[in-house]
């Protein structure tokens, strides 16, 4: 089937004229059709728009156009402004926007000729871990467990609508952002690639805001080289975005095919968190294996205060989101609630257009920043991050590349994890240290738990060397030949 | 620091001093706004010059202008003051109608310029140095339109992103007087260096007055910020309202709140400021979205050199060179478009007569016909080219007024008036002898009184002569010819 | 530290959210769970560490000082949720 093919297939059956642009999309069309209902991985789907983007790269490719992404047809986070087509943030409060224009990661996707499907679901303004505190809806996991088919499994936030989009084949690939693990966690529950690429790697313009100094954008797919692809797509200087690194982009896909003969491969101690599960250590291990099977050397490490990296998280990220989201008032675009006075009408509109977890990040933020309280959690995390980066600096000094576990379990059942907040946010613990760090980290599937369910590994890299990331990431999908598929895929469902 | 108007307030229990800080917001002279590519054009349509930067759309981000930046550099150097080579940009959170994104991008922690000064000029020729405690960028809000509608606001945000330059003084000014110069000079050095029109009308220029009271000897009382006063009248005003408002708050045995008021130019009174009532908890902290702001120093020496000379250094020029008075002189600089006309004018002549010239006549005709200095009456060539010919004897002093005169009417030049109405100066020494002959045989019962000691009827007799030869005739030698005569010569 | 009823109005109205009174008890008991979580920060020793403000190691990028953008009230105003003539509009504000 045409949307079983990587991207880098598909490519090539259309280079080959295998098959047409439009073939390859309304394969995906209806394939969107068929599974978002049960999936409900978009909130909007465009197929006339990705049907007129296919017939048009058909054309070009008649006409011997062969630019990197021609004819691909992907899922979009919505979180991603697209022009003239809404963009909801997963909030009820962004329901009725559509942004005047295209955010720099998407607009670079088109100009390379890709082909949008839909805007794929999300948590709320990016803040969860489960895509359960979107206003469209929960996202279901195409994943089942053996002995519990039963159980719904949630995606992994926050971007669940993109993982469970490609994972589920409605997509080649799909991008998304990554705050504290909004990439890497939904890829290693899904079984697919994800990666956060180095912070300032790819614009933010035009991504509406979580944490500013946290987001980045980075690629989803069901290969690594498939990532690189994408990333090099999405990647590039934007002098509209002040935090975008003025640096080449270099070809990841190349880097896939590297090796990781000669590396040294980190073993950050500190992750050997109390409680991980058994089947996890144990992958972790054989990951390990993999590789030096393959010529690296392992290399213990020492990452301090990688064990407060989560607080600090709680911390920067509510008190940014607190401000970035500000902005939500009511009177430019979005979400009116009427007040009589313009009080009331920020408080209702507010009330109404944030769902609780937003609320509640929002309330923490604010506190964290106000008078009195700001040096006391502000400003002690914006020290402990600082601690946290130079951990990774000096284990960047001995190493070329960490491996971690991407997430402490498997994908977990809608419901689960849902009355403690703290127990939620723990989902982010192996993923939030790279994040407050700036460095580039990647989840590649890697096995799957006693219960059927994927699990990934965690590469993470130094500042702007995604390519060792690539490198090491493919050298662990080609030693796991992980070849397990989703019960909820296009034909599956078909048969059930 | 203390020497000053020495002004007070005589309360009902005795005699109070007022203390005032000023922070001045000046708009940056800059085409495009301080984080967006939008224009900063006054007076445009509603909502024309707006990004969706400035509209705080979801996704966008401010990416600084240059141009605003060095303005500020300029400015700090135009105040002596610091300048931070690294400075950054914090969030300063606030929900307002016309605050878009619910926060002011600004400069808390580390602004932009520290600590400088500047020189205010006070009745009595007493000077005062007023220190500034720092320079910082922000942006500018947008307006809010209460009167277009009975229950609505509407909002054009025009304005909001614009650069604005917040400059803070130290607590050092004593009295209305003091807070009037300090903005006036202010205001000259921002037009100087051309980072602010300092039009105050339009709303480039806008201070925030903080003012306490106290009793001579004693430490600072609690302030009140009275906001966004928008001439230097009204700030003179404001500062003696709020200063009696606190003196009575105090001598009836209550406390003055620390607040922020608004000035009531109408009733000529202070008032609370509803809307702000709970916004003092801001939420300063480093905006995420912009990185530090780092200048190199030869970025900064090269705007020091292209910076043109200040006030203070014209004026001192001015009195070293020419003579002039410290009066003259600082009225000459207060606009620097004065300051060049007068240099245009003095260039290789009389330096003092073309002060008084321009200090009188000049400035007298501005007045009358609603011009200025930038688009004036008479030229400084053709003004100029008046006191050439006084100056080679063609016309005398009074005659020159009155070519003037014509000068203002008809935009000629003087010569050309002057041949015209015949009016070149009279040095034939016959003719003047005819008049004087003539005025002394007419007025015989008063040259008596003169030969009888009433020598101040010389004047009287001047006037006459000057009279018969309709005004033309050369002064010095009519004076020589009436004494000639008047003692009895021929 | 931990917050009571009356710190969770004031952060709520500093953040213009609308809370119910009936809502204040289980937020005051959330917030307290994450607030308490987070004090394990405590136990770091961050003498002499000056505060990381962001991951990009660089300094600020200026830009040219040309009009670029503007002109399109209509873009601005699109998706206004209430608009008149080329205002936005809100409910009466009273300075």
């Amino acid at each position: 089937m045409l949307t079983d093919l990587t991207l880098a297939v598909a490519r090539a059956g259309l280079a080959r004229r295998d098959f047409s642009a439009t073939e390859l999309t309304q394969a995906h069309v209806d394939a969107v059709e068929a599974l978002n209902p049960t999936l409900n991985a978009l909130i909007t789907v465009t197929a006339d728009q990705a049907l007129a983007q296919a017939r048009a790269a058909d054309a070009a490719l008649a006409s011997g156009d062969d630019r990197p992404l021609l004819g691909l047809p992907l899922a979009i986070k919505d979180l991603f402004c697209t022009k003239g087509v809404r963009t909801t943030a997963g909030s009820r409060i962004l329901g009725p926007f559509v942004p005047p224009y295209e955010s720099t990661v998407t607009a670079n996707l088109l100009r390379d000729g890709a082909v949008f499907l839909g805007k794929a679901n999300l948590d709320e303004f990016a803040m969860g871990s489960s895509n359960m505190t979107s206003a469209y809806g929960a996202v279901v996991n195409p994943w089942k467990r053996r002995q519990d088919a039963d159980a719904v499994l949630v995606p992994g936030g926050s971007s669940g609508g993109s993982a469970a989009a490609v994972a589920g084949r409605i997509a080649l690939g799909a991008t998304g952002t990554d705050t504290g693990g909004s990439i890497r966690q939904p890829a290693s529950f899904c079984g697919i690639a994800g990666i956060k690429p180095t912070y300032g790697r790819c614009s933010r313009w035009g991504i509406v805001a979580f944490a500013s100094s946290l987001d980045q954008a980075g690629p989803f797919a069901r290969t690594v080289e498939d990532c690189a692809i994408l990333l090099r797509s999405m990647a590039g200087h934007d002098p509209k975005d002040s935090t975008s690194a003025d640096r080449p982009v270099p070809d990841f896909a190349a880097a896939c095919a590297r090796g990781v003969r000669g590396l040294r491969i980190g073993v950050p101690r500190e992750y050997r968190a109390d409680g991980m599960p058994g089947e996890i250590e144990a992958l972790w291990q054989q990951g390990l294996a993999w590789l030096r099977a393959e010529g690296a050397e392992i290399v213990d490490v020492s990452l301090p205060h990688t064990k407060y990296g989560l607080a600090t998280y709680y911390i920067v990220a509510p008190a940014e989101a607190s401000s970035n989201l500000a902005r939500y008032d009511g009177v430019r675009f979005g979400l009116r609630a009427d007040g009589g006075d313009l009080r009331e009408l920020y408080e209702h509109t507010r009330a109404e257009g944030f769902g609780e977890e937003v609320r509640r990040r929002v309330l923490i933020g604010t506190y964290v920043l106000s008078a009195g309280y700001y040096d006391a959690y502000y400003l002690r995390a914006q020290k402990v991050r600082a601690l946290i980066l130079r951990d990774f600096t000096d284990a960047f000094a001995q190493v070329d590349a960490l491996l971690t576990p991407t997430a402490p379990s498997a994908a977990f059942a809608q419901g689960e994890n849902m009355d403690d907040p703290v127990a939620m946010y723990l989902n982010d613990v192996f993923t939030v240290p790279a994040s407050m760090a700036g460095v580039p980290a990647m989840s590649v599937p890697a096995g799957l738990d006693g219960n059927g369910l994927p699990l990934g590994l965690q590469i993470i890299g130094r500042p702007f060397d995604e390519e060792t990331v690539f490198a090491v990431a493919a050298a662990i999908e080609r030693a796991a030949g992980f070849d397990a598929l989703p019960a909820i895929r296009p034909g599956a469902v078909a048969a059930e | 620091m203390d020497a000053g108007t020495g002004y007070t307030i005589e309360g009902a229990s005795g005699t109070w001093e007022v203390v005032i800080g000023l922070e001045v917001h000046a708009q940056v002279i800059s085409n495009a706004k301080l984080f967006s590519g939008a224009a900063t054009a006054f007076g445009a349509a509603p909502n024309t010059q707006v990004s969706f930067i400035d509209a705080a759309f979801p996704g966008m981000l401010p990416v600084i202008n240059r141009e605003c930046v060095a303005q500020a550099v300029r400015t700090g150097l135009g105040l002596a003051a610091q300048i931070n080579l690294v400075s950054r940009f914090d969030r300063k959170n606030y929900f307002y109608a016309d605050l878009p994104a619910g926060y002011q991008i600004s400069q808390y922690e580390h602004p932009i310029v520290g600590q400088g000064t500047i020189e205010i000029e006070l009745d009595g020729g007493i000077t005062k140095s007023i220190g500034i405690t720092r320079l910082h960028l922000e942006q500018d809000a947008g307006k809010s339109l209460h009167d277009q509608h009975p229950s609505k606001s509407y909002i054009d945000l025009n304005r909001a992103g614009v650069a604005l330059m917040e400059i803070v003084s130290e607590p050092d000014l004593r009295s209305p007087e003091e807070a009037g110069a300090y903005l006036r000079k202010l205001r000259t050095i921002l037009r100087y260096l051309g980072t602010c029109d300092g039009n105050m009308e339009e709303g480039s220029m806008r201070a925030d007055v903080n003012v306490s009271v106290r009793r001579p000897g004693e430490g600072f009382r609690t302030r009140c910020e009275v906001k966004n006063v928008n001439s230097v009248r009204f700030v003179m005003q404001a500062v003696e309202a709020e200063a009696r408002r606190q003196i009575a708050v105090w001598e009836e045995g209550g406390t003055v709140e620390q607040e922020t008021r608004l000035y009531d130019v109408a009733r000529g009174v202070t008032r609370s400021m509803r809307s702000k009532e709970d916004a003092h908890d801001y939420r300063y902290f480093p905006d995420p979205d912009l990185l530090p702001l780092v200048l190199e120093q030869g970025w900064v020496d090269a705007l020091a050199a292209g910076l043109p000379e200040l006030p203070d250094a014209k004026k001192r020029r001015l009195m070293a060179r020419h003579g002039l008075s410290a009066y003259d002189a600082g009225v000459l600089v207060a606009e620097q478009a004065t300051a060049d006309f007068y240099e245009r004018l003095a260039a290789g002549r009389d330096a003092k007569l073309a002060a008084n010239w321009m200090l009188g006549d000049f400035f007298a005709a501005l007045n009358r016909t609603g011009r200025t200095i930038s688009d004036p009456p008479v030229s400084a060539a053709q003004l100029g080219a008046l006191l050439d010919l006084i100056a080679d004897a063609t016309i005398n002093g009074r005659i020159a007024k009155e070519v003037f005169e014509a000068m203002v009417e008809t935009g000629d030049d003087p010569a050309a008036i002057i041949d015209a109405r015949g009016l070149r100066q009279v040095t034939d020494t016959g003719a003047i002898d005819a008049a004087v002959a003539a005025v002394l045989a007419a007025n015989a019962d008063k040259v008596a009184d003169y030969r009888g000691g009433k020598e101040k009827l010389f004047g009287f007799f001047v006037g006459q002569v000057m009279k018969a030869m309709a005004g033309k005739g050369n002064p010095a030698l009519v004076n020589d010819v009436l004494r000639r005569h008047l003692a009895g010569g021929g | 530290m931990s917050l009571d009823a009356a710190t969770v109005r004031r952060i709520a109205s500093l953040a213009r959210i609308g809370v119910g009174e009936d809502e204040i008890e289980g937020l005051r008991t959330q917030l307290n769970s994450i607030l308490g979580w987070i004090e394990q920060l405590n136990e770091v020793d961050v003498t002499g560490i000056a505060p990381l403000t962001g991951a990009a190691q660089m300094a600020l990028k200026m830009r040219d000082d040309v009009v670029t953008d503007g002109g399109d009230p209509d873009g601005v105003l699109a998706n206004a949720p209430e608009r008149a003539g080329d205002f936005f509009v809100v409910p009466k504000v009273v300075e």
